[in-house]
């Protein structure tokens, strides 16, 4: 099982992938809205690639307040 | 369908509507590709009504006040309806709203009764404010096995034994309490009453009918002006049938729409955009022939629709992609925010009409929308029947706030005299919108008179509300505007927000300022972040209370300054 700074880690190299941006770019406490200039249903895209890469489902409401990439790890590392 | 104009109050006519039609089925909840239940009218009522006597059991009255927090699903409906039963006021809360914002309407709408999902639950009794609950009553939806649950019931198990009893309530009498903002400063709550629903319903399905074996595919929760009328009360008097999807993934919406054969949907401007792109990338990826064939088809649909719709021309000449959306879609609902008429004729040519509308909490649901005789993308329709507008005070170009009176319109802002008297003018609802009403009875928008934003999800935020996330920052003063506000644009989209900063004396807005404006703004939900901040030299003209004249300082921006002099966050 992945620790939490491999989990975040994966999960900067996946956005990064998903939004078509340098890895170099983004770091954990990004707010992604503004980082990647996306709204509320395109970080249901990535939260779709993130539940296949880490084999976990993850409800709609695990986003709910989170905008930063390490609180978005923390969930999905509670879940792992 | 029931006759509304009939009945005294929601629950007299979905009590009979569960008596009328008890073997059609009412609602079905999807979780992705799962279905989680079905059921008739008859098990609607099996389910709801122990419930109701449980309420009852536990010292709920009628006119006591009962608010649900849940995303998407059927246990809200449920609910919604056993609180009815008991002649209950409903107080629908927006379940993305935080804990300490949720405890706020709760002790402002005075509800002694909470049902609400376990992991909202577990995060309003884990939030530091949980000492303010004074609910009384709480009824938490499917909490795991062994979970702690605060001190609340598992709604599972609150059947309670024995007949329920029925208490019906007058025309007049409040059905809901509807929060549209105020969870920062001063808290609007709604008072809307049992007519205002009644002819709404009346209204809308007018125009838009239900009927059993329509099936209305809800993605909106419920606690949404739009969802509450279109995929609860709308479709339970006629009938018809819910389908809740407790995901807002475009997979599994798009698997929705074929597995469930959806008749209508309504849908926030964003997700409509969402689709829009969507399809727009499928057809890009089509071989060239086929792209031109389907062009071609589009042409032909345009043409052949431009009166009115014909949705079964539209189904055989656009087979593919009707079928995707389970060939029996007859129109999608939008309304909430701004939408593009780009857009708007995108499905339209595909014969897929969108009703776009117009409305306000306030007014209930809907005060305007496309009645598609003829098709318009750039208006958001007629007034619905019942709805009389008038424009206040318009320009050369026929341009002024746009005032409502109906039966739709609230009874008042729940214990705020003051400010239902400055919207509520000798029975006249003032919208603080902009518009006008061309020559052929639509009526336009142009932008707000009122200092508020709306986003591109449908969210009304006032600036009020999102202050005290800034107090204690190191200036003399601040104060948040929406932008439009201070700088009007006739236009309703990219809304956005600023904070006008007052710097101490000798002081500038330096970065270290800047850095905590905006890790201050971090805190707030993104949708409601400002995204500039706007110095400013003089003193806040304020009143002798010390409050800040908003609209004269305001004024005094306008005069002295534009928007390049926002610093971007």
């Amino acid at each position: 099982m992945s620790n939490l700074q491999e989990t975040t880690e994966q999960i900067l190299t996946l956005a990064a992938q998903h939004f078509k941006v340098p890895r170099e770019r983004l770091s954990p406490d990004d707010d992604f809205f503004k980082k990647l200039g996306i709204n509320s249903l395109q970080t249901l895209d990535l939260l779709t690639r993130l539940e296949n890469h880490f084999q976990v489902e993850l409800p709609d409401y695990e986003l709910q307040g989170v905008s930063d990439f390490r609180t978005l790890a923390e969930r999905i590392q509670a879940r792992l | 369908m029931l006759d509304l104009s009939r009945y005294s109050c929601l629950g007299a006519a979905l009590r009979d509507a569960l008596e009328r039609w008890p073997k059609e089925i009412c609602l079905i909840e999807a979780d992705r590709d799962r279905e989680n239940c079905r059921l008739t009218y008859r098990q609607f009522k099996e389910a709801a009504l122990p419930l109701a006597r449980w309420l009852q059991d536990s010292e709920f009255h009628p006119g006591g006040r009962a608010a649900i927090t849940m995303t998407n699903q059927s246990k809200w409906l449920i609910s919604a309806y056993a609180i009815f039963y008991c002649g209950g006021v409903l107080v629908p809360i927006d379940y993305k709203l935080t804990p300490a914002e949720q405890l706020q309407l709760l002790a402002h709408s005075k509800a002694e009764v909470l049902i609400v999902e376990y992991h909202l639950w577990k995060a309003i009794a884990q939030s530091s404010e949980f000492g303010t609950l004074r609910t009384k009553t709480v009824l938490v939806t499917e909490a795991p096995a062994n979970a702690e649950v605060y001190g609340a019931h598992r709604w599972e198990d609150s059947k309670g034994k024995g007949e329920a009893e029925f208490f019906a309530r007058e025309r007049h009498d409040p059905a809901c309490i509807v929060y549209s903002s105020g969870t920062g400063g001063r808290p609007k709550g709604c008072v809307l009453t049992h007519e205002n629903y009644l002819e709404q319903c009346m209204a809308l399905t007018s125009l838009y009918p239900f009927w059993p074996g329509v099936r209305y595919l809800s993605i909106l929760p419920t606690n949404h002006a739009i969802d509450f009328m279109v995929g609860f009360i709308g479709p339970f008097t006629c009938g018809a049938t819910v389908v809740h999807l407790r995901s807002l993934r475009p997979e599994y919406i798009r698997e929705a729409f074929t597995k469930y054969k959806i008749t209508y949907m309504s849908l926030v401007p964003m997700v409509l955009k969402n689709l829009e792109r969507g399809l727009r990338q499928r057809f890009s990826e089509l071989p060239a022939g086929k792209r031109r064939v389907l062009n071609g088809l589009i042409r032909i649909n345009r043409t052949m629709t431009r009166g009115r719709p014909r949705v079964g021309l539209s189904r055989a000449l656009l087979r593919d992609v009707h079928n995707a959306f389970g060939g029996e879609l007859r129109a999608l609902f939008t309304g909430g925010a701004f939408t593009e008429p780009a857009t708007l004729q995108f499905f339209y040519d595909l014969g897929i009409p969108v009703a776009n509308g117009y409305g306000c909490t306030e007014a209930g649901t809907a005060i305007t929308l496309n009645d598609f005789k003829p098709f318009r993308a750039d208006t958001v329709g007629k007034p619905l029947p019942g709805m009389e507008l008038k424009i206040i005070g318009p320009d050369a170009e026929g341009i002024g706030e746009v005032a409502v009176r109906s039966k739709t319109v609230m009874s008042h802002y729940l214990d705020d005299p003051e400010m239902t008297a400055e919207v509520l003018v000798d029975g006249w609802l003032m919208t603080g919108d902009l518009g006008r009403i061309d020559p052929a009875g639509h009526l336009q928008l142009f932008g707000r008179k009122k200092n508020m934003i709306v986003t591109e999800e449908g969210k009304n935020i006032y600036p009020e509300d999102i202050e005290n996330v800034f107090e204690g920052i190191a200036v003399k003063e601040f104060c948040v505007f929406a932008a439009n506000y201070l700088w009007p644009r006739r236009t309703m989209t990219g809304e956005q927000l600023v904070i006008v900063v007052h710097p101490e004396q000798d002081h500038t807005i330096d970065e270290e300022l800047r850095a905590e404006i905006g890790a201050r703004n971090r805190r707030l939900l993104n949708y409601k972040r400002i995204s500039g901040i706007v110095p400013w030299e003089r003193d806040f003209p304020r009143t002798a209370a010390l409050k800040i004249k908003r609209n004269v300082l305001a004024e005094e921006i306008r005069q002295t300054i534009d928007s390049s002099a926002v610093i971007p966050l």
